[in-house]
C-alpha cells in the first residue's frame, strides 16, 4: 500500500488496554483484560497462549465478530485511524474481508458446503465492490496458484467436501488475500491439519505475508512456529498479556515466570541438555469469572508470594518495546535461576 | 446431478411398483372378491360366472399384470358402487384436492418459513415467543374442531365466507387456512431449529469476516443449509395433504378424493380404493423425489452419495 519510510513506522494497529467481559448465568467472566498491542506494516505478531488465556477473543475483537452479546471496550482499539470500538456496522464489514482478514482454525467447516470453491473465493472479492465476476475469476485463480493449488482452474467448481482439510486451508488463505488485506489473522491456522502439512501451511503463510507486505497476527501454540516467523511476540495468560517484546529478547531473556515455563517446556537447540528432561507447569488456568485480583498466573507459579495479590507493576524496557507485568523487577528471576543451577537461560 | 436424478427415478419406479403390488393385493385380502361382488343370497353358479366374467379365475400375477397395465393407461376400472369408470369418478374430485393441498402447503410454507427464520434470528424475543405460541396451538388444536370455529366465526357471525361448497376461490380460504395451519408447526421448529444451528457454524463466521452484510449472510449462507430438512418435510406433508384431507374435505363439504376414499372404503368399492391409494402413493412417490432432487441441487454433498 505504502512505502514510504514514516508511513511504515506508523502502526497499522494500535490497542490500548482492550477488556471484553462475556455475561454468564455465573456472573461476568472477564475474559480479556487490559491488552495492549502495537503492529506496524509488515510486521508479524505471535500471540502464544493455553487454551483459554483470551487470543482468539482477542482477535475476534478485533474484526468485530464477538456477536452482539458481547461488547469490547478499550481506550483505543485503531485501526489505521478508525476507531474500532466505535464504529459502525457498516465501517466493520468494510474493513472485514477488504483490509483486514482472517483465517480461522477449523478449515473442515469454516467453508460453506453449499457453494463451489470459486463462488466462495469470488465473493470475497465482488462483496466489496467494483469487480466484475470475470476479473475476480482471475483474481481467484490467480491465488490459488499462489497458494500451491494444482489445476487451479479446475478447483474453482469444486466444492469443499470434495477437497481435504489442507486444501481447504489453503483455500481460505486465499479468499482471505483476496482484496490484499493490510493486516492477515490467522487463529491457529494449522491446528487441525496433520504436522507435515502444519508447516507447509505455515511457510506458506509466512511467504506470502512478506510477499505481500501485510501486517499479520498468527495465533499458535507452537513456540518454534513463533521463533521462525515472529517480530513481536505477546504471551497471554488468562486474559492478560503477560509479556510481550521482540522474538529475540523475548528467547534469549524471557522475563515472566509463565513465559519462562513456556520455554522450558519445548527442546531449543544449542540450550537444552542432551538427556534433560522437558519442563512442565503444573496446575490450571483459573477461572475469570467474578472478581479477578493480582496476577492470575500465582497459583502455578514458583516465585509466587503474598505481593502476587496486590497491583501488580508492569515493567518496561528503555525503549518500551520488551514490557511484563510481574512483582520481580527485570533480570532479578534470571540472576536467581543462574545462581540456582549456574547456567544462563 | 444427472446421474443422481436417474438413480433417484429409478428407486422412486420401484418404490412405486411394489406400492402397485401391494394395493393390488389388497382386493384379496378382504375376501374372496367373487363372493362379496356376488352380494347376499348368490348362488354357486352366480360367484362362479362373476368370478369368469371379472376374471378372478385367473392366475395372481396376471391379474396384476393386467391390472398395472389398464391402471397406466388410466383404466382403474368399474367403480361397484357407482357402475361407473373409476378414473372418470376420480378425476373431477382429484383436481378439488390437489387445490386445496397445494394451497394448504403454500400456505404453511409461506408462514412457517420467514417465522421460523425471524424467530432463529431473533431468539427469545416477542416475535420468537409469539412463533412459539402459534406452532404449540397448531399443534394442539384438532384440525375439525378449528374448522368449526372458523365457520362459526367466519360464515354464521361474519357472514364473511361461505362454509361449504367448491364454487368460488373464496370456498378455498378457509379449509387452505385449516389445512395448513396443521402442518405449519413442525416446518417452523424446524426451519428455527435448522437456522439456530446453521447459524453457529464456522462458515457463517467465514461470511461475516468476508464483509457480507447480515441479509447475505442469512439468506445466501445461512438459509440454503437450514432449509435442507425442511424440504423433504414438506414433501411428506404435501402428500400427506393430497391424500388425507379427509376431515378437512367433509368439514367444508369440498368433494375431494380423500373424502370419496373415506365413503369407498366404507362401501366396501374395492377398484376404487384400490385406484386412490395408487394414486395418493404415487403423490408421495413423486414428491419425496421432488424433495431428493431439490436437495441435491441445495446440497452437492448429497448428490456423491
Amino acid at each position: 500500500m505504502c512505502q514510504s519510510k514514516s508511513c511504515q513506522d506508523t502502526p497499522i494497529l494500535s490497542i490500548d488496554n482492550l477488556t471484553i467481559d462475556i455475561p454468564t448465568s455465573a456472573g461476568t467472566l472477564h475474559a480479556v483484560r487490559g491488552i495492549s498491542l502495537d503492529l506496524k506494516r509488515g510486521e508479524t505478531l505471535c500471540i502464544v497462549g493455553e487454551s483459554g488465556s483470551g487470543k482468539s477473543l482477542t482477535s475476534l475483537a478485533l474484526m468485530g465478530l464477538l456477536g452482539k452479546r458481547i461488547v469490547p471496550r478499550a481506550d483505543r482499539m485503531e485501526f489505521d485511524g478508525i476507531e474500532l470500538t466505535t464504529a459502525s456496522a457498516r465501517t466493520m464489514r468494510k474493513l472485514r474481508g477488504a483490509r483486514m482478514a482472517m483465517i480461522f482454525q477449523e478449515p473442515m467447516t469454516s467453508l460453506n458446503p453449499a457453494y463451489t470453491i470459486g463462488d466462495q473465493l469470488m465473493e470475497a472479492l465482488t462483496l466489496h465492490g467494483g469487480s466484475s465476476r470475470k476479473k475476480a475469476r482471475a483474481r481467484a485463480i490467480e491465488l490459488l496458484e499462489k497458494v500451491g493449488i494444482t489445476a487451479a482452474e479446475s478447483r474453482l467448481s469444486q466444492y469443499p467436501h470434495q477437497l481435504s482439510g489442507g486444501l481447504r486451508q489453503r483455500v481460505m488463505i486465499a479468499m482471505a488475500l483476496m482484496c490484499e488485506p493490510e493486516l492477515i489473522i490467522a487463529d491457529e491456522p494449522t491446528t487441525a491439519l496433520d504436522v507435515t502439512i502444519q508447516a507447509q501451511i505455515l511457510r506458506l503463510l509466512a511467504d506470502l505475508q512478506r510477499e505481500m507486505n501485510m501486517a499479520m497476527i498468527l495465533i499458535t501454540h507452537d513456540l518454534g512456529v513463533v521463533a521462525r516467523v515472529a517480530d513481536k511476540v505477546a504471551v497471554m495468560y488468562a486474559g492478560e498479556l503477560v509479556e510481550t517484546g521482540p522474538v529475540k529478547e523475548i528467547f534469549a531473556a524471557p522475563s515472566h515466570p509463565y513465559t519462562r515455563g513456556l520455554l522450558r517446556c519445548i527442546p531449543l537447540p544449542g540450550k537444552t541438555k542432551r538427556g534433560s528432561v522437558l519442563g512442565t507447569i503444573p496446575g490450571i488456568v483459573p477461572s475469570l469469572v467474578g472478581d479477578v485480583e493480582g496476577c492470575t498466573f500465582r497459583t502455578r507459579c514458583e516465585h509466587a508470594a503474598p505481593a502476587c495479590r496486590g497491583p501488580i507493576p508492569l515493567h518496561s524496557s528503555p525503549e518500551g518495546t520488551h514490557s511484563f507485568r510481574c512483582i520481580y523487577k527485570p533480570g532479578s528471576l534470571q540472576a536467581e535461576a543462574a545462581l540456582s543451577t549456574g547456567t544462563s537461560v | 446431478m444427472l446421474n443422481f436424478i436417474l438413480k433417484r427415478l429409478g428407486l422412486a419406479l420401484l418404490v412405486a411398483l411394489t406400492v402397485s403390488f401391494i394395493s393390488f393385493i389388497l382386493l384379496f385380502l378382504s375376501g374372496d372378491p367373487a363372493i362379496a361382488l356376488a352380494g347376499e343370497g348368490a348362488t354357486d353358479e352366480d360367484v362362479l360366472a362373476i368370478r369368469k366374467l371379472y376374471g378372478f379365475d385367473r392366475p395372481m400375477l396376471m391379474q396384476y399384470a393386467s391390472w398395472l397395465l389398464s391402471a397406466l393407461s388410466g383404466d382403474f376400472g368399474e367403480s361397484y358402487y357407482f357402475k361407473l369408470p373409476v378414473s372418470s369418478l376420480i378425476a373431477d374430485r382429484l383436481s378439488v384436492t390437489m387445490l386445496l393441498g397445494l394451497c394448504g402447503i403454500s400456505f404453511a410454507l409461506l408462514t412457517a418459513v420467514p417465522l421460523g427464520v425471524i424467530a432463529a434470528i431473533r431468539p427469545n424475543s416477542i416475535i420468537d415467543r409469539i412463533a412459539l405460541f402459534l406452532s404449540v396451538a397448531g399443534q394442539a388444536m384438532p384440525s375439525f374442531w378449528f374448522g368449526l370455529i372458523l365457520i362459526v366465526a367466519f360464515s354464521i357471525k361474519l357472514r364473511w365466507l361461505p362454509p361449504s361448497g367448491t364454487d368460488s376461490w373464496r370456498n378455498f380460504i378457509m379449509p387452505t387456512v385449516v389445512l395448513g395451519y396443521y402442518a405449519m408447526p413442525a416446518i417452523m421448529r424446524l426451519t428455527r431449529a435448522g437456522m439456530l444451528d446453521v447459524l453457529s457454524s464456522d462458515y457463517i463466521r467465514t461470511a461475516r469476516a468476508k464483509g457480507a452484510s447480515e441479509m447475505r449472510v442469512m439468506f445466501k449462507h445461512a438459509l440454503r443449509n437450514a432449509i435442507i430438512p425442511v424440504v423433504s418435510l414438506a414433501a411428506v406433508q404435501m402428500g400427506f395433504m393430497l391424500g388425507g384431507s379427509i376431515v378437512v374435505e367433509s368439514i367444508f363439504a369440498l368433494h375431494g378424493a380423500g373424502y370419496l376414499a373415506w365413503e369407498s372404503i366404507s362401501r366396501n368399492d374395492l377398484p376404487t380404493v384400490q385406484a386412490l391409494i395408487l394414486i395418493f402413493s404415487m403423490f408421495y412417490i413423486t414428491f419425496t423425489f421432488l424433495a431428493d432432487v431439490l436437495n441435491a441441487w441445495l446440497d452437492p454433498r448429497m448428490r456423491s452419495s
